[in-house]
């Protein structure tokens, strides 16, 4: 976490440096502190840190392609005459186990068009999400599992 | 020139977005798929939205605030969603009867307004799935 920190306060003394401080340039400021800090602290045991930013950064993408997909599907169907509705509630059971990764995990969920995080059980063991679209059940759950909690697990739990 | 295509592209495709969960909301046939129209095209609509007005100003007090209300937005529509959904079903508001399945039927416990991995016994399963015929033809 503090190699975050100092990550940021490069970047910030990079667009100071700069004179710019335009999005743009601040992540490109991050992106250099983030290549120096990895120069400087690759060998020291702090290589945790290394990996999460990428992973970040491929959650992201990962998020918004799912995003953009669900979206063109969503606007298939509710401008469809015949809807094509096949709703459910599907339990999916829960790996994830910090409270952070949970609210990211049914945040994410419930951001994707199409699907709905309803709740979770109390003893945190199952997710209960509402989708549109239901084609397979297993197939619905490993999307869930591969797609958004694996990747928040070796984001929170590596 | 560049800039003002793509503030172009970003507001008509967040209005776009947001004009799709209106329609939805008016073809949905039940409160869980309406919610599912609403709660993230909104969302991402406004963020759209946002975003393409702090590219057409440029400046970095601007998008700062976008930023802000993009992630506040983010974080609490889901929230809302969530709450909502749950308050719904915990009442008994009838699924659509085209709904394929329903893993959550029987798994809250009522005295506690807990939720149960396992499936509550019977005396507490009042959450019964109540026929819907009319109430999908509505809209």
């Amino acid at each position: 976490m503090s190699l975050f920190l100092l990550n940021i306060l490069l970047a910030l003394a990079w667009a100071a440096l700069t004179g710019r401080f335009e999005p743009v340039n601040l992540l490109f400021g991050f992106l250099l502190a983030f290549a120096l800090l990895w120069l400087a602290f690759r060998r020291r045991n702090e290589g945790r840190y290394f990996k999460q930013v990428p992973r970040v950064f491929e959650l992201l993408a990962f998020f918004l392609i799912d995003v953009v997909r669900a979206n063109l599907r969503l606007a298939r169907t509710v401008l469809s005459p015949r809807m094509n509705l096949r709703p459910a509630v599907v339990a999916v059971p829960l790996d994830l186990k910090s409270e952070a990764g949970l609210v990211l995990l049914i945040n994410l969920v419930t951001l994707t068009p199409g699907t709905l995080g309803l709740d979770v059980s109390t003893d945190r063991r199952i997710m209960y999400i509402h989708t549109l679209w239901l084609d397979a059940p297993e197939q619905f759950v490993r999307g869930i599992k591969q797609g958004y909690e694996r990747r928040l697990m070796r984001i929170l739990e590596a | 020139m560049l800039q003002m295509i793509i503030v172009f592209v970003l507001m008509l495709t967040g209005a776009l977005l947001m004009l799709l969960a209106g329609i939805g909301v008016l073809r949905m046939p039940d409160t869980f798929l309406r919610m599912s129209a609403t709660a993230k095209a909104g969302t991402l609509g406004a963020g759209l939205i946002l975003l393409g007005a702090a590219i057409y100003f440029n400046d970095l007090a601007i998008y700062t605030r976008a930023l802000a209300i993009v992630v506040f937005l983010m974080l609490t529509a889901p929230v809302a969603a969530h709450m909502i959904g749950r308050a719904a079903y915990f009442d008994g508001v009838p699924l659509w009867t085209g709904t394929v399945q329903d893993d959550l039927h029987g798994h809250y416990r009522r005295s506690t307004h807990s939720l149960e991995a396992d499936m509550v016994p019977l005396p507490e399963q009042v959450n019964e799935v109540v026929e819907a015929d009319d109430y999908a033809e509505e809209g």
